[in-house]
């Protein structure tokens, strides 16, 4: 609740300020254009390995986080399962497409499959939300944890559908319009746009009627039952969102991997989806990509920084894991929070001679 | 127990042939026709008090975690480190001085002590910030698994039983007859015996400390509303260190029993908490006979869904948990 709260207080004069005079904010923001640009011409500036191991996997981790970001911020539910969703989802799709465990897959085309899937994890996401919403607060990580877990183990127990915990390899990635859509640069325009897609997306919830009223009832629930609104349905509804999201997601991320295994929905993965939205920030939909950069660029690069100043390249998980205290120790609302107080203090000394806002 | 047999007549029956079911599958002589469909009688037996034993285990593990919830509304989920933690210096010791019970002493000590730690430092810096301290624990149980790794290695440990409790005792239940009429007894590996009857003594203790002395009459109190509690001049902030300790105390005395009757590893800190997570929400946050309760059935339903349906156990155990949810959100024994 706190993190939610805290993290509201900061944002709100902000979001109101722009509200009035724009829809779509980042139309007017420079930073937005200059970022959007970069992103469209990033294969004439990254080579293959960048492109995918980098850029490509940031927006596919924050897909996952952004769904768990609207879950959270929106709606302050904080769900763990986020990321079993997205593994369902890629399950799904190694299972009803093709892939080199021929006993197991069906092997539909791409596009019978995908839909299958996203419509699976769909209704995953939902019936488990709808379980998480019948209590509240502090036990919605719990419950979702819980699932998450449960279905790690499952996975690897189960030989008859996920293949234990070998997994299901070399699945099929989709060939159309004489492209192979899994070489590096259409690969990296679908994850792209499907990135692009979802943080609109969201971006546009939390302006919609129903974004607002979800805010409502993550603010006062009883206010919102008393107005009319139902609350469990909100919520439910939010979770559906949220899995579609991390769905698609996790769709991209099996076609990235072209394998999948329990170890990809383990409970540490669970747990870094979360990792990366509150260190990037979970009041707005761009902080779980930041998030998502920041976690990818330490994954890769901890192992040779590590070594390089005399420790051991394997504790890249202690640095993770004292990164994300640090930040929720001092920071309520990630790297975000950190930017806007860093440009309130840079902007304070500024105001003062005016005295503009010494009474406010 | 009368209001219950009046209140649900139904259920009341329902339970009562149950335990009259279960009770006759345990004491009688399966009939050939019975062991053709469901196997054999030892095989049953033998998951059933695995699956007793395992109970107590997560009831170890669960009590501590329900414990520190219900008093300081602070889900632990560094809970499962603290089991490993204790574990790996259970092992330590019995390693070094070969003496089980030392082992069980320290990890106690030394577990209890982290505890002390984590509230003193930590928690009570962002005291009624229940997402906050949850945060700060999944962080914690980061770092603890990652030192831990680098500490311990990734290897599997197994603490040595003593000598005295090596072997199986007979016990009192005919598996099966012999052609000559002779009976078979079940034989069980004592070791398993003896913790879960130290599990059970240890839950009774903590339920006579809690309802019959002063400490416990206090802790009640911050159950149900520490400010109250805290006006009322007690120092609620030492209750809240020995609570912590305590939990985090029994946690690891729970380590050095898995590690003696299961095995150390990476990745059982996450077993665990997910048992004692799904132990308190079955069983009810904040409840011990509620951790009892719920222990007591995932660890049946673990153990017999493995021998009986072996690739969906852990579905089993899920499907409890999602009944228990749509039926009492709240858990089978709690109060709210």
């Amino acid at each position: 609740m706190s993190l939610a709260h805290d993290a509201r207080v900061a944002v709100r004069p902000a979001a109101e300020a722009q509200r009035p005079a724009q829809t779509w904010p980042e139309v007017n923001n420079p930073a937005a254009w200059i970022v959007a640009v970069i992103l469209l011409i990033m294969p004439l500036i990254a080579n293959g390995f960048f492109l995918i191991e980098i850029f490509a996997t940031t927006l596919i981790l924050g897909t996952i986080a952004l769904s768990l970001m609207l879950l959270a911020g929106y709606g302050g539910m904080v769900s763990l399962m986020q990321l079993t969703i997205a593994g369902f989802s890629a399950y799904m799709v190694a299972v009803f497409g093709i892939s080199g465990n021929a006993n197991i897959s069906l092997g539909w085309p791409w596009w019978l499959a995908v839909p299958m899937a996203l419509a699976l994890a769909t209704i995953f996401g939902t019936l488990g939300g709808a379980l998480a919403v019948r209590t509240e607060g502090i036990y919605t990580i719990m419950i979702t944890l819980a699932i998450g877990a449960a279905f790690y183990y499952f996975t690897n127990q189960n030989w008859a559908i996920f293949n234990g915990h070998t997994g299901i390899n070399t699945v099929g990635t989709p060939h159309f319009w004489g492209v192979d859509w899994r070489a590096d640069i259409p690969f990296y325009y679908i994850v792209l746009a499907v990135g692009a897609l979802c943080y609109f997306a969201v971006d546009y919830i939390s302006r919609a009627p129903f974004g607002l009223a979800l805010q409502g009832v993550r603010d006062n629930p009883r206010r919102m039952a008393a107005l009319g609104f139902n609350v469990n349905a909100h919520r439910i509804a939010a979770y559906a969102v949220a899995s579609f999201i991390a769905a698609l997601a996790g769709v991209l991320q099996v076609w990235n991997y072209r394998q999948i295994s329990p170890g990809s929905v383990s409970v540490n993965a669970c747990i870094d989806i979360l990792i990366i939205a509150i260190v990037g920030g979970i009041t707005r939909p761009i902080g779980p990509y930041i998030g998502a950069l920041i976690f990818v660029l330490l994954r890769t690069f901890a192992l040779d920084f590590l070594v390089k100043i005399g420790l051991d390249g394997n504790r890249f998980r202690l640095l993770i894991g004292l990164g994300f205290l640090a930040i929720v120790f001092w920071s309520s609302d990630g790297v975000i929070g950190l930017w806007q107080r860093w440009r309130q203090s840079q902007r304070r000394p500024a105001d003062r001679p005016g005295g503009g806002r010494s009474h406010g | 127990m009368t209001r219950f047999v009046e209140r649900h007549p139904a259920w009341a029956l329902i339970i009562i042939i149950a335990i009259a079911v279960a009770l006759w599958l345990i004491f009688a002589v399966w009939p050939p026709g019975l062991e053709e469909a469901i196997g054999r009688k030892r095989v049953f037996l033998n998951a059933l008090f695995n699956g007793i034993t395992l109970g107590g285990l997560y009831f170890l593990v669960a009590s501590g975690f329900t414990l520190i919830f219900g008093l300081m509304r602070n889900v632990n989920l560094a809970h499962g480190s603290l089991y490993l933690f204790g574990g790996y210096v259970g092992y330590a010791i019995s390693a070094s001085t070969g003496s089980w019970i030392l082992s069980f002493i320290i990890a106690f000590i030394l577990t209890a002590l982290v505890g002390v730690l984590l509230q003193v430092l930590v928690f009570r810096r962002m005291e009624g910030q229940d997402l906050r301290q949850t945060m700060v624990t999944i962080g914690l149980s980061i770092v603890f698994a990652d030192l831990m790794l680098w500490a311990c290695g990734g290897d599997f440990y197994q603490i040595q039983t003593p000598n005295w409790l090596i072997g199986p005792i007979e016990l009192p239940l005919i598996t099966a007859v012999k052609s000559s009429g002779e009976p078979v007894y079940l034989r069980y590996p004592a070791v398993r015996l003896v913790i879960f009857a130290a599990s059970v003594v240890i839950g009774v203790a903590m339920w006579l400390a809690l309802n019959r002395t002063r400490i416990g009459m206090i802790i009640r109190a911050g159950v149900d509303d520490r400010d109250i509690l805290a006006a009322t001049g007690v120092r609620i902030q030492l209750v809240f260190v020995l609570v912590f300790a305590f939990g985090a105390g029994l946690a690891g005395i729970a380590g050095v029993v898995g590690g003696t009757f299961q095995s150390l590893s990476p990745g059982e800190d996450i077993r665990f908490l997910l048992a004692s997570l799904v132990v308190v929400i079955v069983g009810g946050m904040g409840s011990i006979p509620g951790a009892a309760l719920g222990a007591l059935i995932i660890g049946l339903a673990e153990q017999l869904g493995s021998v009986y349906i072996p690739t969906y156990a852990i579905v089993v155990t899920f499907l409890i948990m999602v009944l228990v949810l749509a039926i009492r959100p709240q858990g089978l024994l709690a109060r709210r």
